[in-house]
Order: structure tokens, then sequence, then C-alpha cells
């Protein structure tokens, strides 16, 4: 039996843009982000459903999630 | 309007009468004695012609909306007094920082604050130079009769197209209410400058770029243009800019467009000057009495003569200086404690004896007195005799 | 004003990010604001918003005052007027009436509304001019770093209020519907989708409409209260601060106490200003 297809994402962040904030990351209902330093890194992508919170509410035009 | 008119009317509504002529279609306003009349007769006439009208809730609210409809692509005009014309000082420098072509009357009362708002005054002067905060630049027309009040106003909104700059319109109280006949000109008499509109792609207009020593034209909003605006200091594409050197000359600029025209700018009137041994400095409703007390000096035989400017801003430096090389004395009669006389004794530079006539009573300056200063004798303080003098009551509007 | 049929439905919910670069200008990001604070995503919902109305860039004039949240002009690929403290109402209320076809969005904060331009602000309810007013509220003033505003809660700090501001508060949404606003909502930054559906049907609107937004001021507001992180500040104020109406029908008014309702709150009819005065003209004309 195989499991269902898994939709895959794609993370991109702007670290020109991104001021390091962390909404992005706290907000995130699967904890796919998380803060390197001043900016921000993906360190769960499989656990990404794709919903675009995070670049929903982020205020810096910084982060952008994309079907792979 | 079919040809030309003659009419008995004020100065506000000739005022008014010069506004229409010169293409102005929105008037904001907040009702303050003694300009109202302006206001009153724009609420009637702008709508019967398609232009717009609105009554603010004060008078900052109006400045700032005849620079937002200006902006919209419409002559835009307020008129106000005294605490008014404070009041919209702020808005005012927008208007010049911005390069918003629009025009403010200020007719002029009495005092400072609230002060006797039926009595005229010259005492406006200087705050119509130097009104809002930062270095700006200032032209202000000062009419001294009621065709004058119609011409000037038509002038106003010229010079402010030309040179994308606030106008102001400084005239007293006497003028504003006082009834002359004034001939209505008929279309195409007197040259009205429409605003210049951009003719290059909008992705390639710069709103303050200068091109042959000239000011951009303003696109409107709305039409394609799809341009920023702001107080801030800003480069010529309109954006906020902290560079040193942008600022630097963004500020020249803003001054120089109107000082390195000030010929274009200045208008005089001159009166028995040429062989004058005694010159008279005088504007608004003074230069009314100046003229008529030269006039009748002259039939004495005193060579006496008349500098009347009908620009107070740009100063009339040159004009000045020339009076002073001829005269032995300036005599300025103003309805004020001594302002435009400072300017009249810096453009004269000690080539002669500078002396002030100044009245704040709010009785306009009586030929009989500017007569007397010229003379060198003592100037009564009211030609009014005590038992004509009766107690005014006072109104605050 | 030139309208499509709205492209999509409201919010934005595809499963692509949106792009927003045909309504920024080119090279004008990073933005201002500091990390953290909500302005950004307000502009975000607004973005979304505007262009699910179809509207045409041209016809769209932005407006606004002076503060942190009046800078948002700058970055935005509109008609653009950044104005002086407290009177963007004003200007815009000149710019609407000389050009009435343009859709006026006045973009200001909690001191640049309700202090400075408070007067204003009542009146631009009052006339019920087709405008929409957009009042970034963080409690405090952030551009001169942190002094108290009409909406700064009691008990709490700010760099004037040192000791707890013992001043009573404005709310946005009371003053617009007393005033005459015919449309009153209110959102947050962090329900930002929401916003986006609340600020779309403000603009839709024909009349005045307000919409009170609760965003963040990390910086000051967060710092001097003792609020750590951007993200706490924002759970505080904006996701435990307020409940939608659905959710607020099924409170009493004891749990409402301190809880700010979002949504639409207020919607009515009244002539609208600039339609009333065709009329007037058509009048004066005699027609």
């Amino acid at each position: 039996m195989t499991e269902p297809a898994k939709k895959l994402w794609r993370i991109e962040i702007n670290e020109k843009l991104c001021k390091g904030c962390g909404i992005c990351a706290d907000f995130c209902p699967t904890n796919v982000l998380e803060m390197k330093g001043i900016i921000v890194g993906v360190v769960n992508l499989d656990k990404c459903t794709g919903c675009q919170l995070c670049d929903l509410r982020c205020p810096d035009f910084a982060i952008q999630v994309f079907p792979r | 309007m079919a040809g030309k008119q003659k009419k008995f009317i004020q100065g506000n509504e000739a005022c008014a009468e010069g506004a229409l002529y010169a293409g102005c279609r929105f008037y904001a306003g907040y009702p303050i004695t003694p300009s109202t009349e302006i206001m009153e007769i724009m609420a009637a006439r702008l709508p019967r012609i398609g232009g717009a009208f609105i009554q603010m809730e004060d008078e900052i609210a109006s400045v700032s909306a005849i620079v937002g409809a200006a902006l919209g692509g419409m002559k835009s005009m307020t008129a106000t007094s005294g605490p008014g014309f404070s009041l919209m000082q702020e808005g005012f420098g927008y208007a010049c920082m911005t390069e918003v072509p629009c025009v403010v009357v200020n007719v002029m009362r009495s005092g400072p604050s609230t002060g006797y708002p039926t009595g005229p005054s010259q005492s406006d002067v200087m705050q119509a130079k130097w009104g809002t905060h930062g270095d700006h630049p200032a032209i202000v027309l000062s009419p001294s009769s009621v065709q004058e009040a119609l011409y000037e106003t038509i002038r106003a909104f010229n010079l402010s197209e030309i040179y994308r700059t606030p106008v102001t319109i400084l005239y007293d109280e006497v003028i504003g209410h006082m009834r002359e006949a004034v001939t209505i000109p008929a279309p195409g008499d007197i040259e009205v400058v429409e605003r210049q509109k951009p003719n290059c792609p909008a992705s390639e207009y710069k709103p303050y770029e200068v091109k042959n020593g000239k000011v951009a034209p303003l696109a409107a909003y709305g039409e394609g243009y799809r341009f920023h605006v702001t107080g801030l200091y800003h480069a010529a594409d309109g954006f906020p800019t902290g560079n040193f050197k942008l600022i630097q000359e963004a500020n020249e600029r803003l001054i120089s467009k109107v000082e390195n025209n000030r010929e274009h700018i200045w208008k005089n009137e001159e009166f028995y000057l040429d062989d004058a041994e005694i010159g008279v400095f005088a504007y608004g409703v003074c230069a009314k009495s100046a003229k008529f007390a030269v006039k009748e000096l002259r039939k004495k035989g005193v060579k006496v003569g008349l500098l009347r400017p009908l620009t107070i801003w740009p100063f009339p430096d040159d004009a000045v200086l020339e009076m002073a090389r001829k005269v032995k004395t300036i005599i300025v009669p103003e309805m004020n404690l001594g302002q435009i006389i400072n300017e009249v004794s810096r453009a004269s530079k000690g080539q002669c004896e500078v002396r002030g006539l100044f009245r704040v009573d709010t009785d306009p300056i009586h030929p009989k007195q500017i007569m007397s200063a010229i003379m060198g004798k003592p100037v009564d303080a009211t030609v009014i005799p005590n038992e004509v003098m009766i107690e005014r009551d006072m109104i605050d509007g | 004003m030139s309208t499509q049929a709205a492209p999509r439905t409201v919010p934005y919910k595809e499963k692509t990010p949106f792009d927003y670069s045909s309504y920024l200008r080119k090279g004008k990001l990073p933005h201002i604001w500091c990390p953290g604070c909500g302005h950004g995503i307000v502009l975000k919902s607004l973005l979304r918003a505007i262009d699910a109305t179809g509207l045409n860039k041209d016809d769209i004039a932005l407006v606004s005052g002076i503060g942190c949240s009046s800078r948002t002009p700058g970055y935005v690929d509109f008609n653009t007027l950044h104005t002086v403290h407290g009177r963007s109402l004003a200007y815009a209320t000149g710019l609407k009436l000389a050009k009435p076809k343009l859709k006026v969005i006045v973009i200001t904060g909690d001191g640049d509304a309700l202090a400075i331009g408070g007067n204003h602000f009542i009146h631009a309810c009052r006339r019920n001019m087709d405008m929409t007013i957009m009042v970034y509220n963080n409690y405090i003033y952030g551009m001169t770093s942190g002094q108290s505003s009409p909406t700064t809660p009691q008990g709490m700090i700010s760099t004037t209020a040192k000791y707890g501001s013992i001043e009573p508060v404005f709310d946005t949404c009371d003053i617009a519907k007393a005033a005459g606003a015919t449309l009153v909502g209110r959102g947050t930054a962090y329900h930002c989708q929401e916003l986006e559906k609340t600020i779309y049907d403000a603009i839709m609107h024909k009349g005045t409409a307000v919409l009170d937004i609760l965003d963040s001021c990390p910086t000051y507001y967060g710092r001097f209260n003792k609020v750590k992180g951007n993200s706490e500040l924002m759970e505080i104020a904006e996701k435990d601060g307020t409940v939608s109406q659905a959710q607020a029908a099924k409170m009493t008014t004891e749990q409402l106490q301190g809880k700010l309702v979002r949504g639409i709150l207020h919607r009515t009819e009244r002539p609208e200003y600039c339609e009333e005065y065709e009329k007037l003209m058509a009048k004066a004309q005699g027609k």
C-alpha cells in the first residue's frame, strides 16, 4: 500500500529584506521555520503544508512559499 | 460673460471675479471677517460653472483641501484673515515644499489674536513672507484698489502656475469692503496662464525635475502619471531623500525659482518720482492715501513722489534703491508698528533717511497725516475730531 | 472608475504566493518600519484587497499624514500623497471633490487621525465622501519614539506616561459611527486574511468607510511594557485582545470585557457627498 503523494513546497527567503522579526517562525502551524541568527531559516521543509501564513504575516515582503 | 462689464463692487467681490476669470474652479474655506464675502460669492458662483466649493471645518483643512484639489488638476484658492492665516501657515509651507500651485487671500484685519475683526491693518506683511517655518519662497501681491484686487488675483493665479508655488494676495479690510466702479474684463482681455501638463511617457515623468531652468509640469492625479508627493525633502522623482547635496539643492531651488525671476514678478507704480526730493513708499490702502497726499503737495510745489509696489514679496529692492539715490528722505506709512520699513531701510542701503508713519488704531492712515509727515511736521494721532469719535461695537467674527 | 470583474475570491487563498510586485514601486524596499512592526502586514492585506477590487492603479489615490503608517504611500505604485501631520483627510477631501473618479484611500495612525487630526476625522465621517480611512492603531506614537496616543490603554507605559497612562482612550469605531461614517470596521495584522476581506468591503463601500486596524509597535509599545517578543505582542493585543463578531455573539458582557470586536461593525446608507454635489451643481445651473 502506497501513501498518496505528499505535495511538496519550496520556501524562498529574501535575505536582503528579512529583518529577523521572527513572526513567520513563531506563527508557523507546523514549525517549519526557525530563527538562524538575524534572519529566518527553513528547518523542517517536509512538514510545510503550503498554508502561506508565513508569507501573509511577513511585514517585510521577505518570504514566499511555492509549490515544488 | 459677454463682453466687458462695469460693476460697482467691493474688493472682496472683485477678488472673487478675478479668481473666476483666472480659471479658479475649486474653493475651500472657513468663514472669517473681513474675508467672508469671497467665500460666499464662490459658494454661489462655482456650482454654476461646474466648479467645486466646500466649506471646511477650519482654515487648516481649507488650505489642505485646496492643495489636494490642485493635485486633482484644478486651479484652487482659499481666502481668510489674520487668525485663519496663522492657522494656514503649515499647509502653506507644504504647498511651497511640494510646489503645488494655489492662491491664498489674506484680508488683513487688526491686531494679534482676535484683535478688531472689522478694522483694517497691514500687520501681516512680514507673516506673509516668513509665516511658515523653514526657508521658503514667497510671492505676495498687494492691490490697493478694488479694480486691482481683480487684476492682481488674476496675476496671482498666473504666477502660481508659472512658478508652481502658492501665491498670497494681501490686502486690508478697507480694500476688501470698499466699493468702487470696476471693469470686469471680457474673456481674452487678460492673459490667463494654464497649467502645463507633462507630455512625456508616464515612466519618465519626474515631478520635480528642472529643465531649462523651469520647474517641471505638474500632472494631475488620476491621469496616468502615478507620482509621489511628500513634504519631506525629495529628489527630482518626488521620493524622500536624505542626500545632503540634494537637500541643499532642493531648498536653494525653491528660493531661487522666485528670486531669479524677481523682475518678472515685480510690479511697481511710480508717481512723480523723476524729480522728487522726498519719496513715499506705500502699499495697499495706505498707497491710496499717499497718492492723494502726494498730488495735493505737488499742487503746492513740494517735490514729492510715490513708489507703490503691487508685488510686496519678493521685495522691490531695485526700485527702492533707485528711489533712495534720488531722494533725501523716504516716508513709509504703514498700518502696523513698523514692518516693511525695515525692508525699505535695508534696500535703500543708507542712501537716504527712512522715516515711518505707523498707525494701528484700525482707522486708515489719512492723507493729511502723510502730508504732515512729508513736510516734517508733527503728525496728529487721528484726523477725526473728538466729538465725532463714537464707541464702536465689537463683533468677534 | 474602470473596474474589471473581481479576478478571485477574497481573501487570497491560492496555493501560489500573491505577487505584490506590480503594486510596489521599484527599488523602495526594504521599508523603514522596524522588525516586527505590523504596518507591513497591513500593507500587504491592503494590496491584496485592492487587487481583488480590480481597480486600475491610475484610479487609486493613497493619501497619508505623518507618522510611521503614513510612510506607506511612498512604497506603492498609485497616485500617492504624503501630507502633514493630522491633515490627510482634508487633503483627501479636496482631492476627491476635485476628481470624484478617484478611489481615495487614506492611511493614518492613531495619533494622526484621532489626536492632531481629530477634527478632520469627525468632519470627514460627517460628510460621507466616498473614501476609505484606514487607522493603523498601534497605541503609541512610533515615529517620535513612543509617546502616548489617544488609544494608549490606561496603565500602559510610554515616554510621556512613565508611571502608566491615566488618559481615557478613544474607540476609533465608536467615534466614526457617531460622527456619521457609513461603514465602520475593525481588523488586526494578526488576522491578516480577515483584514484583507474587511479592507475589501471598505473599499467597495460607497461612502466614508473607517477601519480601526490593530497592529503592533514592538520597538516602543512592546519594549516599554515588558513584552519581549514581536509575536508575543501580536498575540496579546491582536489575537487574544479581540474576538470575531461570531465569537462575540456567543459571549456574555462580562466575557467581552477588555475585548475588541473585529469585522464590519456598522454599515448603513446615506447620500454620498460628491454625488450630492453633482445634484447641487445641476440645481445651480437650473437643470
